[in-house]
Parts: C-alpha cells; sequence; structure tokens
C-alpha cells in the first residue's frame, strides 16, 4: 500500500498511523511485543474490514449472522468473545475500531483507544 | 369575474392549509410546533413498519419514478427518507421489492455501470440507471439512480471486503427502497471522478458479470434528486409531531427547499453549519463529541455502556436496555450556536414487546465515540437540512436547523 506511516509511543503501546491515498486514517496499536491488538480508521468511505481485521474476518461475519429480531439501523456493534468491533458513521463519513479485548496491555482503557 | 373568484378561494385554501394551527388539526405536537400539511411542494411521511413489517422508527414515503421523458411510471411505496444519505436506491422485484419498471442503464462505453454504496451497517449493490422522479409537485429529470439487483453483475471484491451484509432483499432492507436528502447533493463527490489508488471504488463499469472501477463524473453519480429540483432544490425540512410513548404509526411531512416558499422559512430555528466531514459537535458530561443528524438512523445512537451507564441487550447488541427509563442531557453545538437537547433512553426489549408498535421516541443503543441523532431526535422538532454550497436565507448549505 502506497502509504505514509507516523509511530507515536508510550510506555505501555505504540500506535502506527497510516494515512491512505483515498484519505483514510488508520491507526495501529500495539503492545511492545510487537502484537496488534486494536486498530481504529476514520475517512470518507467504508473500511476494508477483511484487511483491517485480518485472522478475525471470519468471527466478525458469523457474529454478524446471528442477530435477529428488530434490527439497530445505523452502527454497528459486535462482540463474539474477546473480539469488539464497531462501525459508525454515515455515508462519506465513516468511522471505527476494533481490539481485542484480552490483549489490552496492563492499564490500557478502550476509550484509549481512537 | 368568475374565474377570479375560484382564484380567490383556492389562494384562500391554500393560505389556510400552508401551517397547520395549533388550535385545530391532529397534526402538530404537544409543544405547538407548526406542520406544515399543504402545499406543491410538501409530500406525506409516515413513521411505520415499513414493507417488510419489520421496522422499528422507519421514516417511509411514496416516489414516482418515469422511464425518462415518458409518462411511463411506477409508484414506489415503501422507501425510507434518509438525510444520512444521497441519492434514490430502488429495491427490485428480483430482491423482493416493488421495482418492476424497467429504467435504461447508464453507460460508461460499452459497460452498465454499476454501483457499490456503502452504508455503515450494509452494503446496496446494483446498476446505474436513469429515471425521472417525482415525489409531492417536485420533480427532477434523467437522474441517476441505484437499482439494487441482487441479480446484477457478480458482487465485486472491494465491495464484500467491508465486511457487512448485503441489503439485497426486502428482508435485510427493509424497505423498498431509500431516498437519500442528506446534506450532499452526490454520493460520492470529486473522489470518484480520479483514477487509481485515490479512487474509493464505489462506480463500476460491468461487461457481463465481470466488473472494474470506473472514474464518474460528478453529474453521472447518483445524485440527492432534491438537489436537481427546478426549485426548492436547496434543501429539505423533516416535521414529525411528538411522541410520548410507544405507538403503531406517526404522520408529517417532508418539506423541500427552506426559504423558498412561504411554508418552508426557517423562522427561530437555529443553524449549526457542518464541518468537513459533515458533523457538528456534542458535549455531554463535560466531554465533546462528534456528532450527526441522520433520520435514517432509528434510535439515539450515542457512546457506550461505560460512557451512558446504560446496559446492551443481551439479545440484540444494537440496542439499550437500561433497568428504568434514563433521562439524559447534551448540547449540540457548531460555531457560535448552542442548543441543548434531553432525552430519555428506555429498555428496547420492553419497547419491542408490543408487536403492535413501530413509533418508539425513547430507543437508544451504543455508537462508542460518537452521538447519532437518530429518527427519535425528529419527534416534535422541525430539522432543516441544507445541501452543501446551496444558498439560504440563513446562509449557504450544508447545515442542519432544528
Amino acid at each position: 500500500m502506497n502509504a505514509g506511516l507516523h509511530v507515536t509511543q508510550n510506555s505501555a503501546y505504540s500506535v502506527h498511523e497510516l494515512d491512505s491515498p483515498n484519505g483514510q486514517v488508520i491507526r495501529e496499536y500495539a503492545a511492545p511485543s510487537g502484537k496488534i491488538f486494536a486498530v481504529t480508521w476514520h475517512g470518507s468511505w467504508a473500511p476494508d474490514l477483511r484487511h483491517l481485521l485480518g485472522s478475525h474476518f471470519a468471527e466478525f461475519q458469523q457474529a454478524l449472522q446471528s442477530s435477529n429480531g428488530r434490527a439497530a439501523h445505523g452502527p454497528l456493534f459486535v462482540e463474539q468473545g474477546n473480539l469488539v468491533v464497531e462501525l459508525g458513521g454515515h455515508m462519506r463519513d465513516f468511522v471505527g475500531r476494533a481490539y481485542l479485548s484480552d490483549q489490552l496491555p496492563a492499564g490500557v482503557r478502550a476509550e484509549e483507544i481512537r | 369575474m368568475k374565474p377570479r373568484r375560484i382564484l380567490v378561494w383556492l389562494a384562500l385554501l391554500l393560505t389556510a392549509g400552508i401551517v397547520a394551527s395549533c388550535g385545530g388539526g391532529s397534526s402538530h405536537s404537544n409543544s405547538m410546533q407548526p406542520i406544515v400539511t399543504s402545499g406543491s411542494n410538501v409530500q406525506t411521511v409516515t413513521v411505520n413498519a415499513g414493507p417488510a413489517n419489520n421496522y422499528a422508527n422507519g421514516l417511509f414515503t411514496t416516489v414516482t419514478v418515469c422511464v425518462p421523458s415518458t409518462s411511463t411510471c411506477q409508484d414506489i411505496s415503501g422507501v425510507l427518507v434518509d438525510t444520512g444519505s444521497y441519492g434514490l436506491r430502488l429495491l427490485t422485484s428480483a430482491g423482493g421489492g416493488a421495482l418492476t419498471l424497467s429504467l435504461p442503464a447508464q453507460t460508461s462505453g460499452s459497460d452498465q455501470v454499476g454501483e457499490c454504496a456503502a452504508f455503515v451497517s450494509g452494503y446496496t449493490w446494483g446498476s446505474v440507471n436513469l429515471a425521472d422522479i417525482k415525489v409531492s409537485g417536485e420533480q427532477a429529470s434523467n437522474v441517476p439512480v441505484q437499482v439494487i439487483d441482487p441479480t446484477f453483475a457478480a458482487v465485486p471484491a472491494d465491495c464484500k471486503d467491508g465486511g457487512v451484509p448485503a441489503d439485497d432483499s426486502l428482508q435485510m432492507l427493509g424497505a423498498n427502497g431509500i431516498l437519500g436528502v442528506g446534506p450532499y447533493a452526490q454520493d460520492c463527490g470529486t473522489a470518484c471522478t480520479q483514477t487509481g489508488a485515490a479512487n474509493p471504488a464505489l462506480y463500476y463499469g460491468c461487461n457481463g458479470s465481470s466488473c472494474q472501477v470506473i472514474a464518474e463524473s460528478l453529474t453521472q453519480q447518483v445524485q440527492n434528486p432534491v438537489a436537481l429540483f427546478a426549485t426548492d432544490n436547496n434543501g429539505v425540512i423533516i416535521e414529525l409531531p411528538a411522541v410520548s410513548s410507544p405507538q403503531p404509526s406517526l404522520t408529517g411531512s417532508i418539506v423541500f427547499g427552506i426559504g423558498t416558499q412561504s411554508n418552508n422559512s426557517v423562522g427561530s430555528a437555529s443553524v449549526f453549519p457542518l464541518n468537513s466531514s459533515g458533523e457538528f459537535s456534542t458535549t455531554f458530561n463535560g466531554q465533546t463529541y462528534p456528532g450527526f443528524v441522520d433520520s435514517g438512523s432509528n434510535a439515539y445512537f450515542f457512546l457506550d455502556a461505560a460512557a451512558t451507564g446504560l446496559t446492551v441487550c443481551s439479545d440484540n447488541s444494537g440496542f439499550y436496555c437500561p433497568g428504568s427509563p434514563t433521562n439524559f442531557s447534551a448540547t449540540t453545538f457548531s460555531s457560535a450556536t448552542k442548543t441543548n437537547v434531553s432525552f430519555t433512553v428506555s429498555s428496547a426489549d420492553s419497547l419491542f414487546s408490543n408487536q403492535a408498535d413501530f413509533v418508539f421516541n425513547t430507543l437508544g443503543g451504543p455508537n462508542a465515540g460518537t452521538f447519532d441523532w437518530g429518527l427519535p431526535f425528529f419527534f416534535g422538532r422541525n430539522v432543516y437540512t441544507a445541501i452543501e454550497s446551496r444558498t439560504t436565507p440563513v446562509g449557504s448549505g450544508p447545515f442542519w436547523a432544528y
């Protein structure tokens, strides 16, 4: 991917920010071990979740199929085991994040992942 | 003299009908909010179960589509009125929808143009076709629309990789179509006119079942039909009465144009300009979050369990299920304009327990880090949505006012 990359770091994790050619900003959160435990996205276009969720993509899609009853039309909140995926925004502005709740480094709260 | 007398009578009738007074009629709110019920720029809208008979807080209307420049037309009822998207999309009968009229295809060279339109929780796939669109007395001619059709060319990988489901059936879409009347004139904008990696891959040229991303000019993109009306083309007002408890249905109006007629002036409404993301801000418990107003979202979707103290429903993670109704207050703001909004959230499980109800003023759900002021926000509040670059007596769009 032809993207700009910026890295910021604190004691608990480092954030890799990628600015993609179509204007999407993607942030990967990596633990000191190097393991990615969260990813966020914001841009005018829908995210490529197959790419962003990697090996967790199938898990996410399975969780979607299990919902029933009167549907929420708007954002999407999926919690499947330790995987949390949140899709928000509207046409021409998409925002969201995914994280593994059991992989957050000690002392890191989900609210920090933006 | 006789013709003149008839004209005078007509003028009186029109004047009387423009604003339903608070003294009579049933289409006004408890807070005496006036709701326009007649005029050539006024169309009835209804919140009800919709054509799939399962939609909570779905705002529907009827749209007439015609083969361009002909009187070959079809009325499509059960079309969702959505201020959070842009352009008309209709589900074909092949997908269980109402559209049977054959509309001419838009082409790119020898290919037929297809589109993958992404919504947050689903996508629509199908061809781009041309139609004359009629709603109330307004008409837009030769408009690119999306025909949602599961039998059109194979869905491109880029479209599926979004991971959200295809809204390609009546059951999934819950509507016969979507009338996108939000604050933009096209569903993509300049990005889709570009080639290469900057193109977000919404538009495709399809040869048989095989589709490739194409650059699509602004005028060829699926268009907000309001922007193409001859008059009253700078935005819309959604006018719905206040709701105090769950009910089966609710009737109101969509009024076309802002400050273009005697029945669509902004009056004392506060004007909120949008930022480059098409949003404004909302302050809640001392924190500021991005926010937006969207008739196509069916609840107050805001923040999360930690920030609100509300539990997410165990059987439906899209909604909140607090133990008892919970009151909230937030401030919506943009530039110098600020307005307090009070609202209540109660358990979706208990709201949905009466199968006959489809209008819910206290339906809420999670939306981490953001406020999505969905349809309940519109109850008892006339909400103006002005289109980008269009002028109105209170400034240029894009803005919301209420």
